[in-house]
Parts: structure tokens; sequence; C-alpha cells
């Protein structure tokens, strides 16, 4: 018992902790493939550690909502990173929620967001918060669906399960994980505020999004926010990972494979946040009203793929 | 003999519900004794009924024939675990209710006090009563009662011609599920000459007769709870009832068409066909999807709520469809489910939209102001209203660990089980179902946002709101009351879950409890451990337990310290209310998005124009497919008949020579 919650201790913390490392990574890679030299890989912990020691300047009206919110926030992504297998699957924490109820998780911080940007009432808030819905709203539902094909082909929703099933099943491709692989990078764009639905690095005033939420937060506040995108990031890069590319991967107490499938890991991850820099180098923002077409369209793959694994693969 | 004390108990709330309606009346001016004294007391009337019903779910049956009604048909009562489930859903709404409506009701100064008692316990009573009617005569009885009592209370301000207008779309919609219902009963009958249940529980009907019983009940039913198309009465009713009223007819009178649905439709046919769960799942996605869609675009709080409330009951028949799929296929644990799910989702409705009507009420009595538009800020001046609006707000909006997100999980579990089902059509559809569902339930977190971001966050938008005050004591004891019982759902699902079995044992034959009980307490496991769990208390464990310990360290590492200045939003220094989204403007995306589902007027001004003005209006279009052909097709027959009429006696005479003439001629 007490390995498998040292095991469980010892992936949160380090999902928590390397978060920052992660995002840092992707603004490397990405000022390398613009040719710039760009801040180096720690200049996010540079940053929260600036964010964390200045006093926190908040607006006359905010309400105690405004201040509980970046906890909120922090806290729902630490709980998710408790929920997905990132270097080993039988997590103890895992039976208590599954992928649904990480959907949902992440949904209870994304509300607690969008109803914290409409709390100070000023224009770009509540703009924010309408458009992060307007994505959410179309996003989730896809997410949803991506989730539906592995489970069905694992008969569960539990994510330890289904990535237990597609790490040691004989069949290697399954036509309809395509689908849902090319769904779930939309949706993990759209969802991590990404080019080409919106763009981190932005603040020019009337194409943000997310940005546009996190406005009027500052100092510590602001520093838990963007560590909690930095979780999430990683956490969507873990998931992928696990259920695309799920070789490699642990199962809790197996301490003598613990170092392989750290291995394993920070290669995978390191080649998505490579990967991710490169599509965001590639492409540009689309239009607000574009996006619903990019989401719908990642909606529609994620049901085709459940429907291909009804056609092909019974 | 300790079967039937849960019996007794019913009917003696029943009774007394009765009693006080007619005390009121003999003190019709009485404000203080009607509102002040007899609501308190029909209260606790509704816990004892919620006890009873608790109770109830798992005894065993008791009837009892009671010798009133007409020579040779007398009442038959039954209370078994389907009635009792919804009692005790009666039973705990209406205890936050009426408690809220005691501090509700005393502003008001043109009604008359003991005819709200009156209608109000009236309607309480007949719904106790269509849930524990053991024959169709009875049945009816109660439920024309519930239909008229309901029918005075939307009317309640009938001096307004659109209250007016509201009540006579309820009235006629209402009437036309009625027939619909009575000739569901007639046909299940089956020649028989008897009305009671227990007959028709024994009737053996062929598939085409069971087919039309289902079909007659669906629409009967629908018509009260909503289903698409007939659902156009909520949205115009529920804003023209007082709140409390609203609260009652949404979260439980709804949900006595699902008690009835259900019945008709597991207990007293004996067997399901197939298509008929395809049915009711398409009907119900549709109704999900229009009703959500619709909720985004509302501008009147209580309207907003009204759609929700149908997009709620769509969920609720999608369940219902897809438990009847599985048991006609013989899968029972399945349809046990499904059926559990649509179940819970009942009670949960029946707690958050209570709640979030009378959050609704006190915003009204505070601003009067039902217009968004008119509203915000509030939770700076009514934190009680605004925070237990935050926990039904977080709890419809279907987000762990809040009771919204145990009902839809189940569902979904039984939605990810269906490739067991052997017909590869239906396998085929399932996709694009859950895929519906999903939707829906993600632009119910959309309209949610909406509905309290507007109503209680920004800066008030009209300079009257910052003299609103936060809701008394009556109203906060609701408020506890209905929202404890949302979090409790939301954390005990393996208790509630436990106690549904009984009633799934009854209506499909089958209990998830084998499955439940293998992993303890904790764990909610519909099928296997492996296949799916989920815990609601070790999950609030993990979210509070982290918010809290990144508070710790927050401020045991760095500080707490906090400056107040004037908001930054890039630096523009003159910031109106006027500058935030208004409802319109935060359901317009929606809007755009989904424009085929909408009938949208709108008036765009031209460059040339002196005063410029931009105006749209949203409008469903079954108004203009369905009803106003219909209208205008009934108008174009009573034309017809309006030739024959000219007033003149003669003619009159004239018709009446040849109408004898015709009988004499056919008859002979």
């Amino acid at each position: 018992m007490i390995q498998f919650v040292v095991s469980q201790l010892v992936q949160s913390l380090l999902v928590v902790v390397s978060a920052p490392l992660m995002l840092g990574w992707v603004n490397q890679c990405r000022a390398w493939l613009q040719n710039r030299t760009g801040p180096g890989m720690a200049q996010p912990y540079r940053v929260l550690g600036k964010l964390f020691v200045k006093d926190a300047v908040i607006a006359h009206n905010a309400s105690p909502l405004f201040r509980l919110t970046p906890y909120v926030v922090f806290g729902c992504m630490v709980l998710a990173a408790s929920i997905v297998p990132v270097l080993a699957t039988d997590l103890p924490f895992s039976p208590a929620a599954d992928v649904i109820a990480l959907v949902g998780l992440f949904a209870l911080a994304r509300v607690f967001m969008a109803l914290a940007a409409m709390d100070i009432g000023t224009a770009f808030g509540s703009m924010g918060a309408r458009r992060e819905m307007l994505v959410a709203c179309l996003a989730e539902p896809a997410l949803l669906m991506v989730f539906f094909t592995p489970s069905l082909i694992s008969g569960s929703t539990a994510l330890n399960n289904i990535v237990e099933t597609l790490a040691h099943s004989s069949l290697a491709i399954y036509p309809s994980m395509a689908f849902a692989a090319i769904a779930f990078l939309m949706v993990m764009l759209a969802e991590n505020a990404r080019v080409p639905i919106d763009n981190p690095a932005t603040h020019l005033e009337l194409t943000m999004i997310h940005e546009a939420m996190i406005l009027e937060y500052s100092a510590r506040h602001l520093a838990l926010i963007e560590w909690a995108n930095a979780i999430k990031l990683t956490i969507y890069s873990a998931i992928g990972v696990a259920l695309f590319l799920p070789w490699g991967i642990a199962r809790a107490g197996e301490w003598l494979m613990m170092p392989l499938s750290i291995a394993a890991f920070v290669a995978k991850i390191a080649a998505a946040g490579a990967g991710l820099a490169l599509l965001e180098t590639m492409s540009a923002k689309m239009r607000i009203f574009r996006a619903p077409e990019f989401l719908g369209m990642a909606f529609m793959l994620a049901v085709l793929g459940m429907l291909t694994h009804f056609l092909l693969e019974r | 003999m300790s079967s039937y004390a849960p019996l007794f108990a019913v009917i003696g709330v029943m009774l007394f519900w009765v009693v006080l309606g007619l005390a009121g009346l003999a003190r019709s001016h009485d404000a203080r004794l009607v509102f002040r004294v007899l609501f308190p007391l029909g209260s606790i009337a509704g816990a004892i009924l919620a006890a009873a019903g608790l109770a109830g779910i798992s005894g065993t049956p008791a009837a009892l024939v009671l010798p009133l009604g007409l020579p040779g048909l007398p009442f038959h009562l039954r209370l078994d675990p389907l009635s009792s489930f919804f009692l005790l859903l009666l039973g705990f709404a209406a205890a936050g209710i009426s408690m809220y409506s005691a501090a509700y009701f005393r502003k008001t100064e043109n009604i008359k006090p003991g005819l709200i008692g009156l209608q109000y316990h009236l309607f309480l009573a007949s719904m106790l009563a269509v849930c524990l009617a053991d024959d169709a005569y009875f049945f009816l009885v109660a439920w024309e009662t519930m239909a008229l009592s309901s029918y005075f209370l939307v009317i309640t301000d009938h001096k307004l011609p659109e209250v007016r207008r509201a009540g006579f779309l309820y009235l006629l919609i209402a009437h036309l599920g009625a027939i619909s219902i009575l000739l569901c009963f007639g046909v299940m009958q089956n020649n028989a000459g008897e009305y009671t249940f227990e007959l028709m529980r024994a009737a053996r009907l062929s598939d085409f007769w069971a087919t039309v019983v289902f079909l007659l009940a669906l629409t009967g039913f629908g018509a009260k709870a909503g289903f698409l198309p007939l659902h156009i009465w909520l949205p115009e009713a529920h804003p023209a009832a007082p709140s409390p009223v609203s609260a009652l007819m949404s979260g439980v009178m709804l949900k006595t068409a699902i008690y009835g649905l259900l019945r008709v439709t597991f207990d007293l046919l004996e067997q399901q066909i197939w298509w008929w769960g395809v049915v009711a799942l398409a009907i119900g996605l549709a109704t999900a999807l229009s009703g959500v869609m619709f909720a985004a675009v509302q501008t009147d709080m209580k309207r907003l709520l009204a759609y929700s409330s149908i997009e709620n009951i769509g969920i609720v028949l999608a369940a219902i469809g897809l438990a009847i799929i599985f048991h006609a296929y013989a899968m029972n644990v399945l349809a046990a489910l499904a059926l559990i799910a649509a179940l819970y989702h009942c009670i949960n409705h029946a707690g958050f939209k209570s709640l979030l009507f009378l959050v609704t009420g006190s915003v009204m009595h505070a601003t009067s102001e039902r217009n968004l538009g008119h509203l915000g800020g509030l939770i700076r001046r009514m934190p009680w209203v605004a925070w237990f609006g935050l926990v039904g707000t977080l709890a419809i909006a279907g987000l762990p660990p809040l009771n919204g997100f145990v009902s839809e999980w189940l569902l979904l579990q039984a939605f990810l089980l269906t490739p067991g089902l052997p017909n590869s059509y239906l396998n085929m559809l399932v996709p694009v179902a859950t895929a519906a569902l999903v939707l829906a339930s993600a632009l119910a977190a959309y309209v949610m946002v909406k509905f309290y971001g507007v109503v209680f966050l920004g800066q008030p938008r009209e300079e009257k709101l910052k003299q609103a005050q936060d809701a008394s004591n009556w109203e906060r004891a609701a408020f506890v009351w209905l929202g404890a019982t949302c979090v409790l759902l939301g954390l005990a699902p393996v208790a509630v879950i436990g106690q549904l079995d009984s009633v799934s044992l009854l209506l499909v034959d089958a209990t998830l409890s084998g499955n439940i009980a293998r992993s303890g307490w904790l764990f909610v496991t519909p099928a296997s451990p492996e296949r799916a769990s989920y815990s609601a208390p070790l999950f609030l464990a993990g979210i509070v337990g982290s918010v809290v310990a990144t508070f710790l360290l927050v401020r045991w590492l760095y500080h707490g310290r906090v400056r107040r200045a004037a908001a930054w939003d890039c630096g523009y220094p003159q910031q109106t209310p006027r500058m935030q989204d208004t409802a319109e403007g935060f359901g317009q995306p929606i809007k755009q998005i989904f424009e085929p589902f909408f009938r949208i007027e709108r008036h765009m001004p031209k460059p040339t124009d002196e005063r410029p003005y931009y105006w749209s209006k949203t409008e469903d279009h079954i108004w203009f497919w369905l009803y106003l052909p219909v209208a205008k097709a009934a108008e174009w027959v009573s034309k017809l008949v309006g030739v024959l009429h000219h007033g003149r006696i003669h003619l009159y005479l004239i018709y009446s020579f040849v109408t004898l003439l015709a009988l004499l001629f056919l008859i002979r």
C-alpha cells in the first residue's frame, strides 16, 4: 500500500514541479524555430518566482469568488495530475475519478475561471469569459468523444485500465484511434489556448481569449493561474502520449521499471513539446468565428472514430 | 401492519395539506396566519412526507381502497417503491419551497392570501395523489386537480395580459395531454370495464395496442413534462408564475409526468418493444439540445431556467429510452443502470432547479427585475442568495463533485455499455446519441455561466441594484435545505443508488447493488470496478485538500499581502457597467453557430438612418411550423361553420327541419 501512495505522490509532485519546464521547453523550441536565442528553459520558473514575491493588486469591487478562483483552478489541476497515469498505472487515487470525471474536473476549473473573469465587470473580462466558454462548449464534447473510443476498445472508462489495455494489446494500430488522435490534437490546442485558436503570447485586445480572462489578476494569483496552465498543458500532453503512444509505461510499485518509464516519458513529452512548437510556428491564429468550424471538425472526427470502432473493430 | 405505516403517513400528509388550504380560506385576508403559520406547517408536512417516502421505497407495497368517489368507482391507493420515490422527491422539494413561500408572498398586495394558500396546498396534495393513485379514475381526478390548481397559481398576476395568455396556453396543452392520457387508459383497460391498475397489469395487449398505449402515454405525459414539440408552454408559464410556484412546477410537477410515463411503460405494460426506446431517445435528445440552445439566448432569467428544465427533462427521457432498449433485449442490469440514471437525474433536478427558481425569486424581490439586462453585481449586495445560487449553478452545470454530475456520469456509463446490444443499427446510432448528450451537457455549462455571471457578477447595470437587500431568514433556511440536498446527493451516490435499487427491481427486475457492494461505500461502480468507478467524497477531499494546501503553502512560503486599486482592463480609465457583456451579448455566439435552429428576425440600421437602431427577436421554429398552422386551420374551420350562422331564427328553424328530415331518412 505504502509504495502505491509513494508512487502517487512522486508522480503528482513530478508533474506539478516540472510543468513550467515543459512550458519553457515549448517556448525555447519556438524561439529556435523563429531564429531567436530564447530566454532559456528555466524562464517560467523565474517568472513565477517574481510573481509570488510581489504584492497582489485587485480591483476595488472584487468579490471573494475572485480571490478564491486561482486556488480552485490550481487545486483542480493538481488533482488532475494525480489522476492521469504519467509514469505508472495502478495509481491509488485513480479509482476516484475516471476520464469523464477528469473532463468534469477541467470543466470545474474553467467555469470558476470564467466566473472570476466576469466578476470585476470589465469589458475584456466578460469578453474573455464568453469566448472561453464558447471554445469549451465545443471542445469538451469533442474531448469526451475522443476518450470514448479507447474506452470502448478497452471496455473501461478508467484511464489506468485504458492505458494498460492499449500498452499491452496485440493489435498495434486501431483505425478508430487515428481519428481520435487527430481530434485530440485539435482539442488540446483549443483547450490550452494555443495557436490557431488562441495565442498565449498575445495581449492584443481584440484577439485574446484566455489572456482576456486573467487580465485583472496579478502577483501570486496570476502565478497560480499561469502555473495551473502549465500543469494543464503537461497533463494534456501526458494523456496524449499515454493514449496514443502508451509503450514504456510502468505499473505502480515496479521500481525497476521506473527509470525506463521516466526516460520514455521525458523523451515522448519532449517530442510532443517540440511538435507543438512546430505547429504553432507554422500556423496562424484563426478568426474567432472560424474556431467553431475547427472544433466542429474535431467533434465530427471523434464521432467518426467511435463509428469506425463499431464498424471495423468488433 | 408496519408496511401500512408509510401509506397512512402519506395519506395523512395529503389530508393535512387539504386542511391547511381550507383553513386559510376560512380567514382569507389574514396574510400573517396563512403565510407565517400555514405555510411553515405545510413545510413540516413535506419533511414528514419525504421520510414516509424514504421508508416506503424499501418497504413492501401497501394498497388501500377508500370509499370515496363515485358509486362503484372507489379510490384505489397504493404505495410501492416507484411512488415512494416520487413522494420522497415531492416531500423534500415541498418542504424547502413552502418554507421559502412563507417569506415570498408577504409583499404582494393585490392577492388574497387565503386563495393562494388553498391553490398552493391543493396543488401539493394533488401531486401527492397522482403518485398514490392505483386506478385510472382517481389518477385522472388527481391529474386534473393538479392541472387546474397550478393553472390558477400561474395566473396569480392575472391583471397582466401576458400572464393570462401564458395561463391559457398552459391549460390548452395540459388538456391535450389529459385527453391523450384518458385514451391511453381507455386502451389499457382492454374491454374489462374496470379501471384499476391491478387489472391493467394483468391485461395482455397485442403489440399493436401496446404501441398505441406507449405513444399515447408519451404524448400525454410529454405534454406535461415538456417533450419536444409540446414544450412551448414551459417558457411562457414559468416566468408568469410566482417563483415558488415555478419551483414547484419545474422541480416537482414535471416529474409527476415522468412518474406517469414510467408507471405506464414499465409497470402497467407487460413488455416493451425496442424501437419505443429509440423514439424516446431521439425525442429526449432533441428536447435536450433544443432546450439548452434556447436557454443560451434568453434574456429573462426565469425563461432561461424554464428552457434549462426542458433540457433536463430531455436528458431524463433519453435515459428512459435507453432503459427501454436494454429491457426489450432482456439486458436487465443495464436497464437498471439507465433507469437509475433517469431517476437520479429527476431527484437532482428537483433539488437544483427548485433552488435556482427560489434564487430568482429573491433576486426579483430585492430588485423587482427579471430581465438579465438590468441585473449584475448582486454577489456583493446579496451574498446568501449568490453563494447558494453558485451551488445550484455548479450542480446544474454537471460539475463534479455535485449531484448533477453523478446522474450524467451514470447515463454516460449506460451509453458506453451499449456495444453489448445485439442490434447493429442501434450500435451505429449510439455514438451519435452520445455526441448529442455530451454536447447538451457542455452547452448547459455555458448557459449557467451566463446566468450566474450576468446576474451576480460584474458591476450592477442599474443604479437601484446598489440598494438590493439580502434574503430573509425563511428564504435562507430554504436555500440551506435545498443546497444541502444538492451537495448530499452528489457526495453519497452509493447510498442513493442503494435506495433506487428497489425501484429498479420493481420496474426492470434487476438491481445494481450486486455491482455496487463489491467495492464498498466509497466508490460507485455501476458495472465492475475495472470498468468504471467514481468516488465523490475522495474527489471532494482531493479538491479541498489541494486548495487548502496551496493556500497555506503560498501564505507560508511567501505572503498574503493585497492592495486594492481600480480595475486594470488594459488601461481604459472609463469603465461603465454598460461595457460588460449583456445577456444578448453572451448568448450571441450560440445564436450565430446554431443559427438554423432559431427563427431570427433582425432589423439592421441603414447608413442613411437618422436614428439608427438594432433590434432582433429569436423565436422557436416550432411555433411557425406546427402551432400556427394548427391555429390557422382551426380558425378556417370555425369561419366555415360561421357561414351557417346568420342570427335569423327562420334559418335556424330550417336547419332543424333539414336535420330532422335527414335523420328520419337515415334511420327510418
